[in-house]
């Protein structure tokens, strides 16, 4: 059903990984990103290929469903791969009419490809292993810091909590206001861009309407439940950095270390 | 009055609406009096626009009235430095449980409203299990609540108001979008809170039957209270509620149709066992 | 006009974990003009079924005649079918999204592509079946009505269809207890008059009592028994085990019986309780 479907494609589990701290698991991600722009040997790439393939088994995620999430950006991977092959200068390997593939494209290409795909590997590997509340909660603390300076930290992540729990009920929702206007003959199939376009008037202004509804009364009922705002609220669940956080801290170090240091090989 | 946990005197409400011509409806409260004793189950029906939403939104310093006071446990809803005490004395469950939960786990839910006022972490985890426990929803608690039944979730619903340890709940049509068995799991557990918390409950319903098991029935028609009483007496007065659009329970009704055909049965029959008794008794 | 249903199978999320049958091999036939009661907890197939029988779920397997004609199969005409069966939804009100109420009425014959003439005709009758005033409301915005009114429009939405079947999934839920009668009076005049089949879906055994000419009752996605309200609800114990129930004058008379009074067992409304009863203590005072 359409309301299984969950944002981020969070997958339940016990793991190392898992049981991270989700602000570590934020950082970590960001260090992770920076390395792959720091790293321009192939000799890099090899760490970085241990590293995340050590990660992903430690996680327990199978490794079939994760380059699922690979398809989607299949044609940017492809885009990327013939633009630097192409547009790179060097010794010409081959030839196709006007176009040259030279040597230092391919080299370069073949990096890219890698670069681009160690980026969404290891980001899903943080939403993959996150729930999307764990993950807003280490949003939010993140940007603690940074509410001196006016970033409405809880806000944001109130909102995002909000739109996480109504994602369902809308979908939900939606199926339903469909359905109905279906019953009174309603076609959303047929007829050119225009007539389609108008055809979703009838779902999208019940839909509208509800919303609205909801809204209005989500936030009576949480004023009634003495909401007023980040101030002086407590959590119920704290998030503590314990040993194995220190461990990934450590492991993720190291590693910037080894690209920094890559950086002078031959290679 | 010291055994006074809700105080109406004497409240008007005027909805501020800058529609012209519709000044006579916008009067939703006209001078109603109504004292909830703490401890008590009272039960307010009345059709659509009777006024009862309103009413019940006063008790939670949600809306203050226009005229007249609302005096929660001591503390008049105006005073404004007293709000959270209120809302937190007096926690509110609305009808539509969709629309009043508001995180993604059942617990993190419950925990919401202790989370608000500030408490410790190690205190609202012992909340929120005993609010859980109460509402016997603890099995769920790490559930997402947009896979529960609407009795759950309702029940949910309570169990977020209990954690912030009210001393009442005002529930307005909690049971109107649920099933049968729905409607039944949350009318037993508002009982049940009732008695063995001593937790004062108003509880806003179209079901009779639900009215049946009230200490105390409460009708209102067109922003008034216009009948009070226990539920017998209530509902023996067939006709008068009738005629405010209301229905009695199928065994009052029974009684009054065979009054009606000079039968002498008793009229504040409300329950099968009681119109059992009377029938024999007849025979 | 008739319906046949046949070996019907739904499942949901097939080839998944998830995989939940919904419908489990329901047959039944339902004749051109009967009042039927669709009674059953939630989850057990009511609203999956009446979903297929407009066409809006297709069978994972089985048939469905609607009138001899088999809506499951590849080459059908859906848009005819939902003219022929209409569906009100739960809570219908929420679909509502025109201007005004006319349009909104409007919106199911136009999707018909019938000719303004009988589009006018057609609104104004709907509208006069479910108790609204053509005239004074047919310009004002649907969202100016009460929560009960709005019901109404959103029902004449699917009368102005002209369905030959009328299928309405607890048409009084939330509602008040006048709104409630209002609307299930005008389903008994409209099913009176027009002789159309209906088939209501309800929670309330009392209102089924006293409207339906027959029950059909699911659980778990099987059909598991029909009849006359009368005759189903004489399984007292069947129906408390599916968690329903029977109208409270039927438990009345059955605690009656149980002390020893003679009194008939199939009573099903407070009216024929109430002629049983003065019958039994007249016959008394007689002897």
């Amino acid at each position: 059903m359409i309301k299984d479907i969950t944002i981020g494609q969070y997958l339940p589990g016990n793991s190392f990984v898992h049981k991270l701290d989700p602000r570590v698991k934020i950082w970590l991600s960001f260090i992770y990103i920076i390395i792959l722009f720091i790293v321009n040997k192939y000799s890099g790439y090899i760490f970085i290929a241990a590293f995340t393939l050590i990660t992903i088994l430690v996680s327990k995620i199978p490794i079939k469903y994760l380059f699922k999430g690979l398809k989607p950006i299949l044609w940017i991977i492809i885009f990327t791969a013939v633009l630097n092959a192409i547009l790179t200068p060097g010794i010409t390997i081959y030839k196709i009419g006007p176009v040259n593939i030279t040597d230092k494209g391919v080299y370069l290409a073949v990096f890219m490809v890698l670069r681009l795909i160690f980026l969404i590997v290891g980001t899903s590997i943080l939403t993959l292993t996150t729930s999307p509340i764990a993950l807003t909660d280490g949003i939010e603390r993140l940007l603690n810091p940074f509410k001196r300076i006016g970033v409405p930290a809880h806000e944001l992540a109130m909102m995002m909590t909000i739109a996480l729990r109504f994602i369902p009920t809308l979908l939900d929702e939606t199926d339903k206001i469909m359905k109905a206007q279906m019953a009174r003959g309603a076609d959303f199939e047929t007829g050119n861009i225009i007539n389609r376009a108008k055809s979703l008037i009838p779902i999208l202004v019940p839909l509208f309407i509800s919303s609205f509804r909801r809204a209005d009364e989500l936030a009576l009922a949480m004023e009634a439940r003495c909401y007023r705002g980040g101030k002086g609220r407590s959590r119920l669940k704290q998030l503590k950095i314990e040993g194995r956080d220190y461990v990934a801290i450590t492991f993720t170090i190291l590693l910037m270390i080894i690209s920094i240091v890559s950086r002078r090989w031959s290679i | 009055m010291e055994d006074s946990m809700l105080l109406a005197n004497n409240i008007y409400f005027y909805y501020k609406k800058s529609d012209d011509e519709k000044i006579e409806k916008s009067i939703a409260l006209k001078g109603v009096n109504l004292n909830v004793k703490k401890g008590e189950f009272i039960v307010i029906i009345g059709h659509n626009g009777s006024g009862k939403s309103t009413l019940a939104k006063h008790y939670n310093a949600i809306l203050v009235p226009s005229n007249g006071d609302v005096i929660v446990d001591g503390m008049n809803t105006k005073d404004s430095s007293k709000l959270w005490d209120i809302r937190q004395k007096a926690g509110m469950v609305f009808q539509n449980p969709d629309n009043q939960i508001v995180a993604t786990i059942v617990e993190e839910d419950v925990a919401f409203g202790p989370e608000n006022l500030g408490i410790p972490p190690e205190k609202i985890r012992k909340r929120v299990d005993e609010a859980l426990l109460a509402v016997n929803m603890l099995d769920y608690a790490h559930h997402g609540p947009h896979l529960l039944s609407g009795g759950q979730k309702q029940r949910v619903a309570i169990a977020g108001v209990l954690a912030m340890r009210p001393e009442c709940i005002i529930l307005d049509e909690p049971t109107a979008m649920l099933d049968p068995s729905g409607r039944r799991e949350v009318l037993d557990t508002i009982k049940r809170l009732n008695k063995e918390e001593e937790i004062t409950i108003v509880l806003i319903t179209h079901f009779m039957e639900e009215a049946v098991e009230a200490d105390r029935v409460v009708v209102m028609e067109d922003g008034k209270v216009v009948l009070e009483g226990s539920p017998r007496d209530v509902f023996s007065k067939v006709e008068e509620i009738k005629r405010l659009g209301l229905d009695v329970p199928e065994m009052t009704e029974l009684a009054y149709e065979l009054r009606k055909n000079n039968i002498n049965i008793r009229e504040d029959i409300l329950t099968i066992e009681e119109m059992v008794d009377e029938i024999c008794r007849l025979k | 006009m008739s319906i046949k249903i046949e070996n019907l199978v739904y499942k949901y999320m097939i080839g998944t974990p998830f995989e939940k049958t919904a419908i489990d091999d329901v047959s039944l036939e339902i004749k051109d003009g009967e009042f039927i009661g669709l009674i059953g907890h939630t989850g057990s197939g009511k609203s999956t079924l009446i979903q297929q029988l407009n066409g809006l779920l297709k069978p994972t397997s089985g048939k469905i005649y609607i009138d001899g004609e088999d809506i499951t199969s590849k080459d059908i005409n859906l848009k005819k079918i939902r003219q022929k069966v209409g569906l009100v939804f739960q809570y219908p009100e929420y679909q509502l999204f025109e201007e005004t109420i006319f349009k909104d009425v409007a919106f199911g014959p136009q999707n018909l592509g019938l000719s303004d003439d009988e589009i006018l005709k057609r609104v104004r009758r709907a509208l006069e079946i479910v108790g609204i005033d053509f005239e004074k409301y047919k310009d004002k915005s649907p969202f100016d009505l009460s929560g009960g009114q709005r019901r109404r429009i959103a029902i004449a939405g699917i009368l102005a269809m002209e369905p030959k079947i009328l299928i309405l999934d607890e048409p009084t839920a939330g509602l008040d207890p006048k709104g409630r009668d209002e609307i299930l009076e005008e389903i008994r005049k409209l099913h009176k008059e027009y002789n159309n089949t209906v088939i209501l879906v309800s929670h309330s055994m009392e209102d089924v009592a006293k409207l339906v000419d027959r029950l059909i009752v699911m659980y778990k996605g099987k059909n598991i028994l029909t009849g006359t309200p009368r005759e189903v609800f004489m399984e007292i114990e069947t129906l408390e085990k599916i968690g329903l129930a029977v109208p409270q004058v039927t438990y009345l008379v059955r605690e009656l019986r149980k002390r020893g009074i003679n009194i008939r067992e199939d009573i099903i409304t407070v009216k024929e309780a109430q002629d049983e009863i003065l019958r039994l203590l007249r016959r008394d005072k007689n002897d």
